[in-house]
């Protein structure tokens, strides 16, 4: 131990015995090196206040906010028209069901086969028929129009990031924190800007979902060989063409990958965005779930999920999708042939909702419910599990959660920093130190410490839980290759899905409190660290395990010796996204009752408070990007270590 | 070379990567060494190339990888820009043409063809070759009309309506081919275009290359590591090292006459008798009694062999193309390059 200890770097050891020594020297110390007086707190949230303030009034911001909102309002009213007969110009809709579940049937058809088209008709005859039409028409009213919008900001931004440095250079640490902060530090400005209701929902969806557009259409652009760009200038193009017919069609397959991010992040916000008043499936879910209908929300929940599967499957097999030849000479009719089979399906639909007004709209009362047997079942269930639910939320409560807290509330926030500016230098050095400090002491300064502290308790929590589960699970997944792909087609299908569903099963089992909030973490939390846990073992080339075995390791050996140690790197990119995920998770749920920063950003929402909101969304993200760089440099040492390792071998 | 016959002329042409290689322009000489140029952080990957291409000939580059092959031809079809020194282009400075200028060079006089083919994922082999005449505006029907044309000629008829993942690597090639072609350059560019394929194929796509060029006349810069490849297709061969030209000639002259140690090392391999002609060995008459049957000069030894073996003369006459005696060859000599020196 000792021999470990006299390997750390100077500087980290001296940090970490200044922390010791902080924590030891808790009742002879200052109450300043506890928590941070008061007056050195700093009022991050009235300067905001006062920026915006200066944004909407004095520099009349709000005029061009009006102006955007209500061309993406007027695109809302179209649709909505369209989807489910809001009256608004055009005045056309509503569309019958049938005509729309054979258009998806058909996209998935055309993109993926049978197996997607009835997957995606099917979702959309679920829909129609379980009553949920109008509700889900309203989420994908806002879809349409956010993610277009989005997709062209990105690829906007994204071609400004990639043609000039310096743009993509000050883009970059904005999209960095963008994607880190938790949705609701979104809706605040937009609340303060737009209002509530549909358009606001939009407008933040638009702005949530645009980042990972912008990575995407960097990393597009940048991938094209250069050779396909050197024989498109030989071909004599200009700037334009080489850029409209060469860059642009080359990068499709990141670019759609995109767009499948867009629409993904879309729904995730959409739903969330019941918060700030848009209706849809998930204002429907949130007061279901506050007035604990358990069956009535899993008929939502199960809505959102295939939803969800379908819209990522679709746009995920338009990226897959390689052009193929047709054959030499073929008619109008073999080459236009889905175009006129869906334009005949259209034609039955709409002549079939002329026949029978079941096949335009299902009435309520016309509508299936799942809701009794599913509560029957789940009442029986949950009468099953209680006394052990019970047990699990005293014992846990009690015996780990409280002391925990109050362990991690105790720490001075002295000792925090310097503990944590060691971890920084034992991990990059002087600058991994500095750069933990410049993320941590921020929120030591905006006086959200004890929130802070909770909400580091609730993920440390669920992630160490999270690993505990998710490492052995995906060491027995990796075991043989069929069950590794299968887990992973399911940890793919889990992510797909909006954060807001993990809140169902959860408040079923445990009712609202501290314990359903960390289960519902830890569940979201455990998906990546399965998912790289396996992908990680399974990249460890094939030669060197052949070479373990001929060296007459065993399994478990090859197992110990080998494959963990390589695949150590992979493992740590997954736990950082365990907290990634964790961070998130804990601030949406916070609407179940908890007292981190997710709860005060609640009620900043509610009070549109959009200083405090924002700081607290800061404190969050600057949480995550500490982890994340931490995690990160390690990651990247460890890797170049075993690199040289390997070419020196 | 006289100046006024080539048709891309280089003289003294530098290309620097590294820091501030604008800053060096003015400094770059002959006798700049590469370890200078290090210790300012910079690396040449051409250095100090001057030669000249003339109407209608084949210059085959050759060099390992590494050598600034590559990046030779790149600066004279000006997709990067050279960092010292001048090309011209049919006696017109490459360097001083504006944007417009250069693309309409390209889109008139030169065709290239890459490794890697470069050919456009999303669009089928007719309109992959038509992407040229596109972009110079060129009305739809007789763009289509060309592209099929050149598809056919490099014998591809049938598969225009094929995407490039959907061809073999041969095939994607000769679609690379055709569409450098389709606009009827006067210069051809071509960048190692049959090093990705198969040795098998490979043989194939230099037939293929040799009817081609046998049909027009272009001028043809050609990239290569083979050696093999070089002599086969060559009228002179330069060879690079780490950026600058070790020796400029003819194929029999690089391997008779090797102007470095480098070359020579390089050449040692290669099989002699296959390379040189008769002609090249053949010596001054002078006073000697010429009389019987001649070796035509234009053949190489190794087809000549045969022959070589069967007469036993110690001097064997040699006639040139009008049929008249231009010389004679020394048996022994002829032989021990055949069959390497006696022991």
């Amino acid at each position: 131990m000792s021999g470990a200890l006299s390997r750390l770097p100077r500087p980290a050891l001296a940090l970490f015995c200044l922390a010791a020594l902080l924590c030891l020297g808790r009742f002879i110390l200052p109450d300043g090196l506890m928590r941070l007086p008061e007056p050195l707190i700093l009022p991050f949230a009235r300067w905001i206040n006062t920026a915006f303030a200066f944004l909407r009034d004095d520099l009349g911001l709000m005029v061009v906010t009006r102006a955007i909102s209500d061309a993406v309002e007027f695109c809302l009213d179209v649709t909505a028209n369209l989807l489910y007969g809001k009256s608004r110009w055009p005045m056309l809709g509503p569309i019958p069901w049938v005509v729309i579940a054979a258009t998806m049937g058909m996209a998935g058809y055309v993109l993926a086969g049978w197996r997607l088209a009835l997957l995606s008709a099917g979702t959309f005859v679920w829909i129609a028929v379980m009553g949920q039409w109008k509700w889900a028409m309203e989420t994908l009213s806002v879809i349409v129009v956010a993610a277009p919008f989005s997709v062209l900001l990105g690829i906007l931004a994204g071609t400004l990031a990639w043609r000039f440095r310096r743009v993509e250079r000050v883009m970059n640490p904005i999209l960095n924190i963008a994607q880190s902060l938790p949705h609701f530090a979104y809706m605040i400005p937009v609340v303060v800007f737009i209002g509530v209701g549909p358009k606001a929902g939009a407008i933040v969806t638009i702005i949530f979902s645009v980042p990972p557009m912008i990575r995407m259409t960097l990393l597009g652009l940048r991938a094209v060989p250069p050779e396909i760009i050197e024989s498109g200038k030989m071909s004599g193009t200009t700037k334009w063409q080489l850029m409209r017919s060469v860059r642009i069609p080359a990068a499709r397959t990141e670019l759609l990958i995109g767009i499948n991010q867009v629409i993904m992040q879309s729904l995730a916000m959409v739903v969330l965005a019941s918060f700030i008043g848009m209706p849809g499936l998930g204002q429907k879910l949130l007061n279901l779930l506050q007035s604990l209908k358990i069956g009535l929300s899993v008929e939502i929940g199960i809505t959102i999920v295939l939803l969800a599967v379908v819209l990522d499957r679709l746009s995920k097999a338009w990226a897959l999708k390689q052009p193929e030849h047709l054959t030499a000479g073929a008619s109008w009719m073999v080459r236009n042939r889905h175009l006129l089979i869906w334009l005949g399906l259209c034609a039955a639909g709409f002549a079939l909702a002329a026949l029978h007004p079941y096949f335009a709209v299902v009435e309520r009362k016309q509508a299936l419910t799942l809701a009794g047997p599913i509560d029957a079942g789940v009442d029986g269930f949950i009468r099953l599990v209680t006394p052990l639910t019970d047990w699990l939320r005293w014992f846990l409560i009690t015996w780990v959660l409280i002391p925990l807290r109050d362990g991690f509330l105790w720490l001075p926030f002295s000792a925090v920093l310097a503990f944590l500016a060691g971890l920084g230098w034992l991990v990059g050095g002087a600058r991994s130190a500095l750069i933990c400090l410049a993320f941590i002491l921020p929120i030591a300064l905006s006086g959200w410490w004890d929130r802070a502290m909770i909400t580091v308790y609730t993920v440390t929590v669920a992630v160490v839980i999270a690993l505990l589960i998710g490492l052995p699970l995906g060491v027995w997944a990796a075991g043989r290759p069929a069950r590794a792909s299968r887990f992973i087609l399911i940890c793919d299908t889990l992510q797909t899905f909006p954060s807001f569903i993990y809140l169902i099963p959860v408040v079923m089992l445990f009712g609202v409190n501290d314990v359903a909030v960390i289960a519902a973490v830890m569940v979201f939390a455990t998906v990546p660290i399965l998912r790289f846990t396996i992908e990680g073992l399974r990249g460890v080339p094939a030669e060197t395990i052949e070479a373990a075995a001929m060296s007459g390791a065993g399994p478990r050996q090859v197992l110990w010796h080998v494959k963990l140690p390589l695949a150590v790197p992979t493992l740590v990119i997954g736990a950082n996204q365990s907290i990634m995920f964790a961070l998130f998770m804990v601030i949406i749920a916070a609407f179940i009752g908890t007292q981190d920063l997710g709860q005060e950003m609640q009620r900043a929402l509610s009070s549109t408070d959009v200083g405090k909101g924002l700081v607290l969304g800061f404190a969050v993200a600057f949480m995550g990007l500490m982890a994340d760089h931490l995690l990160l440099t390690w990651a990247a040492g460890r890797r170049k270590k075993l690199g040289a390792a390997q070419s020196a071998a | 070379m006289a100046q006024d016959k080539s048709v891309i002329s280089c003289k003294n042409v530098w290309k620097v990567f590294g820091d501030h290689p604008a800053q060096l322009a003015g400094r770059l000489g002959p006798d700049t060494t590469m370890e200078e140029l290090r210790a300012s952080g910079h690396i040449a990957a051409v250095r100090n190339v001057s030669l000249d291409i003339a109407r209608g000939e084949m210059l085959v580059v050759m060099g390992l990888s590494g050598s600034g092959k590559s990046t030779l031809i790149r600066c004279l079809a000006r997709l990067i820009d050279i960092t010292s020194g001048a090309i011209t282009v049919e006696g017109r400075d490459l360097g001083a043409m504006t944007e417009t200028e250069l693309i309409d060079l390209r889109r008139r006089k030169m065709g290239m063809v890459f490794q890697s083919f470069g050919l456009l994922p999303h669009r089928t082999a007719l309109e992959n070759v038509a992407f040229p005449l596109e972009m110079r505006g060129q009305d739809r029907i007789s763009r289509i009309a060309r592209a099929s044309e050149m598809l056919n000629l490099v014998g591809l008829g049938g598969r225009e309506g094929y995407f490039p993942r959907e061809l073999s690597g041969g095939q994607q090639q000769r679609v690379g081919i055709a569409r450098s072609l389709a606009v009827e350059p006067d210069i051809w560019f071509l960048d190692e275009p049959f090093s990705a394929l198969d040795p098998l194929i490979r043989r194939e796509m230099q037939d293929e290359f040799l009817r081609l060029k046998a049909m027009m006349a272009k001028t043809i810069v050609f990239i290569t590591h083979d050696f093999d490849e070089a002599l086969r297709l060559a009228d002179r061969i330069a060879i690079m090292k780490d950026g600058a030209v070790e020796q400029i000639d003819t194929p029999e002259r690089i391997v008779m006459a090797p102007a470095t140690p480098y070359v020579a090392k390089f050449t040692s391999a290669v099989d002699r008798a296959r390379v040189v002609h008769a002609g090249a060995l053949a010596l001054p008459v002078s006073g000697r009694s010429v009389e019987g049957t001649a070796l035509p000069a234009t053949e190489t030894l190794h087809t000549l062999a045969r022959r070589i073996l069967q007469d036993d003369r110690p001097m064997i006459p040699v006639s040139g193309a009008d049929g008249r005696i231009s010389g004679v060859i020394d048996r022994a000599a002829a032989l021990d390059l055949l069959l390497g020196p006696a022991a």
